[in-house]
């Protein structure tokens, strides 16, 4: 019961990145070809306000609902794994014009197909987690 | 009501929104990120028990799973009720350029709505099927080994101001170019 806020803050994104066509194959597309600004208008302004808003939750020293001060932990610089692993993340983006959560709202939208992406994300997610050693971090 | 939010949003209105859907998840104490919800369901198919790695502290992780849920629930609920009366309004030059590969707009997605191409990634041929998988392994892999995907990366992570995620993102769109301009003319040119 306590997670019911989470599922409906979910429905809200779910319908956001629906009618925003952050979903679209083609939006993706037409955003890695630079003919449109679109795509390009969602995530600046996202980030835009997400910064200046976040910068207002950590310096007025807010609680969130667990007790805790909104902090992040942040991630060891690390130029090569970076690059490396945004490529690859960047490679499967442009080609199925889904990043992950697009993947679970295309299924809702009723287009199957995503199911095997989901499938195919996790089994990606999978062979990372067997060969992570041997990869540069 | 219904009839004005089914229109396809503007994108400043669409980016406000999923700030807020940041904000909402930020000050219920959680962050928000999406791609760990695939290393949580290898847990669930039993991968904690082939690597460490797959261990999911679940009180950390539940709502998640729940907010993923939503997520394809409101799919379901914009797919029905909030339809937009057409296609998604792509630029003609990239319908031009698409017509060169042979994939015809809006007709390449089987439901006409311009929302995936379903025309290249289907069921029903092994190139189709292929495609997909491919697609989905290389997000799935890269997301985990970059640590993040865009939510995590290129919203959370640029709101907090991490020069890591800033590199993440810039490889995101080096592989997505190098994706959209060199290899797929290879496939479909």
């Amino acid at each position: 019961m306590k997670n019911i806020p989470f599922l409906l803050v979910g429905i809200f994104f779910g319908i956001v990145m629906t009618k925003s066509e952050a979903l679209s194959w083609y939006r993706i597309h037409e955003m890695f070809r630079f003919e449109s600004f679109h795509m390009y208008g969602i995530i600046g302004t996202a980030v835009f306000i997400g910064a200046i808003g976040l910068q207002l939750m950590k310096r007025s020293g807010m609680k969130t609902l667990r007790g805790t001060f909104v902090e992040y932990k942040p991630m060891q610089l690390r130029l090569t794994r970076h690059i490396l692993a945004g490529s690859v993340f960047g490679l499967g983006w442009g080609l199925i014009g889904a990043c992950p959560g697009p993947m679970y709202i295309l299924l809702g939208n009723g287009y199957w197909i995503a199911g095997l992406l989901v499938l195919s994300a996790i089994l990606g997610t999978f062979a990372y987690g067997l060969i992570k050693d041997k990869l540069p971090h | 009501m219904l009839e004005f939010i089914s229109q396809p949003w503007h994108w400043a209105v669409s980016g406000a929104a999923i700030a807020a859907t940041m904000f909402l998840l930020t000050w219920m104490g959680h962050t928000f990120g999406i791609s760990l919800t695939f290393k949580n369901l290898c847990s669930v198919a039993g991968a904690d028990k082939i690597s460490d790695f797959f261990k999911v502290d679940w009180s950390m992780e539940n709502w998640r799973m729940v907010f993923v849920a939503g997520g394809l629930i409101g799919g379901i609920i914009a797919g029905h009720f909030l339809k937009s009366p057409e296609p998604v309004n792509i630029s003609q030059a990239t319908i031009d350029h698409l017509a060169t590969w042979g994939i015809a707009y809006p007709e390449s997605d089987a439901k006409g709505m311009g929302l995936m191409n379903t025309a290249v990634f289907n069921f029903s041929s092994v190139k189709g099927i292929l495609l997909t998988v491919i697609g989905g392994f290389l997000v799935g892999f890269g997301a985990r080994y970059a640590d993040g995907c865009t939510s995590g990366h290129a919203i959370t992570g640029l709101s907090h101001l991490q020069l890591p995620s800033l590199i993440t993102v810039i490889g995101f769109f080096a592989g997505g170019l190098a994706m959209t301009h060199i290899i797929m003319p290879l496939i479909f040119g």
